[in-house]
């Protein structure tokens, strides 16, 4: 029996998103003689206790390489592995599982594409377009295949509320562009990109988009082929699974005329010194040995937030984020970043001219986890004009408790420095 | 109420008031007119950026230092305290202050041995101790001193 199969045997998790906090092992814990109270998932989620028994489960019965042998425990490895990407394959909507590639996390995805579909056809001229709020995983891959290619990198500028300017996008989108790479969410912002519509609009003029969906999935329903991506992206720790793990959902079409990304074991069906051929879709991509525990442990996370619906999850949020944006603006001397009318799970703040790692380093006393600094988002730190800030973002685990330490915390840090 | 105010205690011991006042007005801040030496510290993950510039007089004595740039309230109270203190110095001696500060807030013996100095109101530097990861906030200034000192073209990170 295969660690996939006996850990559906027990429920993934609470039946109520209310309740669903106690599935976190992490957050009974005290920091500083504090209930942890985790506002940082957007940097990293906690993992339930049916993701973190899944890769138990597997390491202690199952784990051999997979799509190699014929004893046993490859075999369950290989269902494990392979049911993840089956478990992925729904929880996306793809068309079919050769279109969901296992990779390290959104990163790699990204560089798989920059480096497979685009730095093949890249002429000096051509452009690739992305937007002012990108994460730098979704920046800095561009910019290597730009000095690659001598293709050009262009950026559509955001408002000061943190939406994408569209009209300016869209006037950039002409012949010269080759791929266009938007967030689905901004992870330094939380502003929620009209993808489908932006999407709808590059294809009208024959141009492929890469979505960077490492802030959306865990937030929200996310379907690949309503959206009509040609690539989308994303990681399994921010989507309360394990580091090291993440997806590159490709089109078909695409996936099979792209050249492999990286050269090795599994991705191949004939090596020869006169030529070697390569393996069929999905594998075609991915070269040795996979983190298959990663995989199962992915799988699981899906599995997860499938009991709990991700219409529920995205509605609860919704509710918990309007609260917490309300709270923080009733708090003195604070500059909230980031108020797009659309937005998912994050509020950027400062207060007063306090520096935010010594806001941070004031929560985390009180046991308030919240991310400070650039958020691998310099670009929008220089949009506003500051060197970083202040991020508390929310997960299905937080509730309208968690929001009032934050506010409680945050007067602490007042009192502290006097203002 | 009563864990609370242990907390707040536990952190006034960081943020003490002499760390606020600095931190709020720092000293000798802005460039100098006779600078002689000059280095910069960056923590690139924090995005704290200083310029550290000193004059040395042919006696090799410190007469003036200043220091700009942005940072939390460690790491700009440290720069402050640090002009303070090395301001009419020899530089061995400033270089006696750098091994000591380090020293005491890295508890790095291999380095910087006990040269026996009081550190006086740079003690109020030590809270950091007990939050490892604003150590590098406190010590980023000294560095970018001792770099001045030695001369180095690169700028200086504590991360």
């Amino acid at each position: 029996m295969s660690a996939e199969n006996k850990v559906s045997e027990a429920a993934a998790g609470s039946a109520s998103i209310a309740e669903c906090r106690r599935d976190f092992p992490a957050l009974t814990q005290k920091v500083h003689g504090h209930p942890l109270v985790y506002l940082d998932s957007a940097a990293s989620a906690q993992q339930p206790a049916y993701v973190i028994e899944a890769i138990s489960q597997y390491q202690q019965h199952d784990h051999a390489n997979v799509h190699r042998g014929v004893h046993t425990l490859s075999h369950r490895a290989t269902e494990a592995y392979e049911g993840a990407r089956d478990s992925v394959t729904e929880f996306i909507n793809a068309g079919n599982r050769k279109e969901v590639i296992f990779t390290s996390g959104t990163t790699e995805s990204i560089n798989l594409v920059a480096q497979s579909f685009c730095r093949p056809v890249l002429q000096p001229g051509d452009k690739i377009l992305i937007t002012h709020l990108e994460h730098h995983s979704n920046i800095v891959p561009w910019q290597l295949i730009c000095e690659q290619t001598g293709a050009k990198l262009l950026v559509a500028p955001i408002n000061d509320s943190g939406e994408v300017e569209l009209e300016s996008l869209l006037g950039q989108l002409d012949a010269q562009v080759k791929l266009l790479a938007i967030a689905h969410v901004s992870n330094a912002l939380g502003t929620i990109l009209p993808v489908r519509k932006i999407i709808a609009e590059a294809h009208n003029r024959n141009i492929p988009v890469l979505v960077d969906g490492a802030q959306a999935v865990p937030h929200m329903p996310v379907d690949v082929q309503a959206l009509d991506c040609d690539f989308y992206a994303f990681s399994g720790h921010k989507m309360f699974g394990p580091t090291g793990i993440g997806i590159l959902y490709g089109k078909e079409s695409h996936l099979e005329a792209m050249p492999p990304y990286q050269g090795g074991g599994d991705m191949i069906l004939e090596v020869r010194f006169d030529g070697t051929t390569y393996n069929d879709l999905p594998y075609k991509f991915e070269a040795g040995t996979p983190n298959i525990s990663g995989a199962v442990g992915l799988g699981a996370a899906v599995r997860y937030l499938q009991s709990v619906g991700m219409q529920t999850v995205a509605d609860y949020e919704h509710e918990l984020l309007e609260y917490m944006t309300d709270r923080l603006a009733a708090v003195d001397d604070i500059r909230l970043l980031g108020t797009a009318d659309d937005k998912a799970g994050v509020q950027s703040f400062l207060l007063g001219d306090i520096h935010p790692h010594d806001l941070g380093t004031i929560l985390d006393h009180q046991g308030v986890a919240i991310r400070t600094g650039h958020h691998c988002a310099m670009p929008v730190m220089q949009h506003y004009g500051v060197v970083g800030t202040a991020r508390a973002s929310l997960g299905l685990y937080n509730d309208h408790a968690d929001i009032d330490r934050l506010i409680t915390a945050l007067h602490q840090v007042r009192e502290i420095f006097g203002t | 109420m009563n864990s609370t105010s242990t907390q707040t205690e536990d952190l006034r011991d960081l943020y003490r008031e002499l760390i606020l006042d600095h931190a709020r007005s720092p000293r000798h801040f802005g460039k100098l007119p006779n600078v002689t030496h000059m280095a910069e510290g960056i923590n690139p993950l924090c995005g704290d950026k200083l310029k550290m510039y000193i004059q040395i007089d042919t006696a090799g004595r410190i007469c003036d230092a200043a220091f700009e740039g942005s940072g939390c309230a460690i790491s700009v109270a440290s720069a402050s305290l640090l002009t303070d203190t090395i301001i009419g110095l020899p530089v061995k001696n400033a270089l006696e202050y750098f091994s000591a500060v380090v020293r005491s807030l890295t508890g790095d013996t291999t380095v910087h041995a006990d040269n026996g100095l009081d550190l006086g109101k740079l003690k109020a530097l030590e809270g950091v101790k007990e939050y490892p990861s604003r150590v590098k906030c406190a010590t980023l200034a000294w560095h970018a001193l001792n770099s001045a000192i030695q001369q180095n073209d690169q700028p200086v990170s504590t991360e």
